[in-house]
């Protein structure tokens, strides 16, 4: 199973891939990948789900990002990185723009109507923006959970987790072992392999939003966009996907939009605070939380407003 | 009232007063009176065509056309064949083209259209159109197939008119279930990265589809009991008929028909007819219901 699963990997971001395989923004920014390895965070695996071939995650850079609703300015530039397999924390009180800012990054923003951005989101070496880069293949890339867990209604445990891959046409033939390797990786594979035909929605909200989170593992993104995805939880459930967050970390990059700080401090390794479309700071999340350099954000995070 | 532990002026306050509860008897009697009220013609219609229809339904009543052989021979007025076959003929034409047609400008209104000048201006016109009466639309029909191209009736045309009647109503009873997929599913599909088009054929669609399928049966329902746009459109005619280019019956116009007849027989046949196209009805809204049923939303 994870021999498989290595094979794949390889097929998906090995830097060989022949260029008529453009669109796929996967190949192009891997030339930068072949030094990438020798980073620190891809020898700490001790978890059986992780017991591959290391793989990396995106950079993500923003770059002057400004979002619109209209004439509404809800991001008014902001220059952020992302660093490859390390969990970002955004924190900032309501309508702050967080979530939308996560959302340019996988260009879900502009499926908004009257919604548009500016600026440059780059994905290793690739504006996601460009004029030339296939959206679709860009969402592949960067996958995303969203707050309320959503599995589709009309499709099993199996076929929730299948469906990215059925939907992006990426694989043919049997789909098993990629549905058991992303259940397994979103920890649900043990709460859920003896009834994979029933009905996703029939699962209880964690549960729900660990298949969420498996789905979007099936398609192997290099990064994973997380909007508030403890939000509808309750603390057991909680725990577990913030567990699960500390394990992806090896493979993925993780940007996670929370309104807990506590959450920030668990499972961030840095943690960037925004107010009104504003970046005030990002740093160390312990460094953050405990000797901010911004008055406003010590004022946040000791909970004197928001 | 009051509890002799407590200070009795302040639990009095939760006593349901005499008046209100004078209100509350008479309002309730009031909607009970107005549902009963509302259900007897309901009953009464069910009551008159099971007493008068049933007598008339027999093997031959489905298994023979009408003679149109009412004068002499009473026994031998003929069945319904070719009204029943025609209707089903007529209505399964009209669907073919207004389902697919309808559905599809409803996935266009709502997945790309949305609030753009154009999609409202296409809801505004569909909203004319469920409100034109039906035989605006045979008469639309007549003129344009029959006196425009000097034709003669023809089941096709009949259907057609049958389509222009349907159509809103597909469009509008999909739209509305479409509208009820959570965004939330549309979201997630496409931030998987999976194109738009996939994304309503794979999520948005089969998650409507129950909806969907009510709202196509209850057009079908209400287009197989129309009479007005048939009668100058498909005509009719005694024979069974295959033939869509020729005039086709059916069985609202075959009752529209056998009604206005002074033999009593012919008249009784009127009753089996409307027994048989409301049975019909009632069997594709139960299929209608079963299939609201299945549905995940909401």
């Amino acid at each position: 199973m994870s021999t498989s699963r290595k094979t794949e990997n390889v097929g998906d971001v090995d830097p060989g891939v022949p260029p008529g395989n453009a669109g796929n923004p996967k190949g192009a920014p891997a030339p930068e990948q072949a030094p990438a390895p020798a980073t620190p965070t891809s020898d700490s695996q001790p978890i059986e789900a992780r017991s591959r071939a290391p793989k990396k995650g995106f950079r993500v850079t923003l770059e002057g990002l400004r979002a619109f609703y209209g004439s509404a300015e809800q991001v008014k530039g902001i220059d952020l990185e992302f660093k490859p397999n390390e969990v970002t924390a955004i924190i900032g009180p309501s309508g702050c723009g967080k979530s939308t800012m996560v959302r340019c990054i996988n260009r879900m923003h502009e499926e908004i109507p009257g919604a548009r951005a500016e600026g440059r989101v780059m994905l290793e070496d690739l504006d996601v923006y460009d004029p030339s880069v296939d959206v679709v293949a860009v969402r592949r890339a960067i996958g995303m959970v969203f707050q309320k867990p959503n599995p589709f209604p009309t499709m099993s445990i199996y076929d929730n987790v299948a469906a990215g891959l059925r939907l992006t046409g990426r694989r043919r033939g049997d789909l098993r072992p990629r549905v058991e390797q992303a259940l397994r990786g979103a920890g649900l594979w043990n709460e859920v392999s003896g009834r994979l035909d029933e009905p996703g929605a029939g699962l209880s909200g964690g549960q729900q939003q660990r298949l969420c989170i498996a789905r979007s593992l099936a398609v192997d993104p290099e990064v994973i966009l997380m909007d508030e995805p403890c939000s509808a939880l309750d603390p057991i459930a909680t725990l577990k996907i913030e567990e699960l967050i500390s394990e992806l970390k090896d493979s993925v990059t993780i940007v996670i939009v929370t309104h807990n700080m506590q959450q920030a401090a668990r499972v961030a390794d840095r943690t960037a605070f925004m107010l009104d479309g504003e970046l005030v700071e990002v740093g160390a999340t312990n460094d953050v939380f405990t000797k901010p350099s911004d008055p406003r954000t010590e004022e946040y995070v000791t909970g004197k407003f928001g | 009232m009051s509890s002799p532990s407590a200070a009795p002026d302040r639990l009095a306050r939760f006593a349901v007063s005499p008046g209100r509860r004078r209100k509350d008897v008479i309002a309730r009697t009031a909607i009970q009176v107005c549902t009963v009220i509302a259900l007897i013609p309901l009953l009464l219609i069910v009551y008159y065509l099971l007493k008068k229809g049933l007598s008339s339904w027999s093997t031959s009543f489905f298994t023979t056309d009408p003679t149109g052989n009412t004068f002499f021979k009473a026994s031998s007025i003929g069945g319904i064949k070719s009204a029943l076959l025609g209707t089903i003929e007529i209505v399964a034409v009209a669907s073919v083209i207004s389902v697919p047609l309808g559905i599809g400008v409803a996935i266009w209104l709502v997945e790309y259209g949305k609030n753009s000048w154009f999609a409202q201006t296409v809801r505004f016109f569909v909203d004319v159109l469920t409100g034109v009466p039906s035989i605006v639309f045979g008469l639309f029909i007549y003129i344009v197939l029959i006196v425009g191209t000097g034709s003669s009736y023809a089941g096709y045309k009949g259907s057609l008119a049958l389509t222009l009647l349907m159509l809103p109503v597909v469009i509008r009873s999909a739209e509305v279930v479409l509208l009820l997929v959570p965004g939330g599913l549309r979201e997630a599909a496409l931030a998987l990265g999976a194109p738009r088009w996939k994304v309503i054929f794979r999520i948005v669609v089969p998650t409507a589809l129950p909806g969907m399928v009510t709202g196509v049966l209850l057009a079908v329902a209400r287009a197989a009991g129309e009479t007005a746009p048939l009668l100058f459109t498909a005509g009719a005619t005694l024979k069974t008929n295959f033939n869509l280019s020729q005039f086709m019956n059916s069985l609202p116009v075959q009752i529209y028909s056998d009604v206005t007849s002074p033999t009593p027989s012919v008249e009784q046949r009127a009753w089996g007819a409307a027994l048989t196209l409301v049975v019909m009805i009632l069997l594709l809204n139960l299929i209608a219901r079963l299939a609201a049923r299945r549905s995940r939303l909401a």
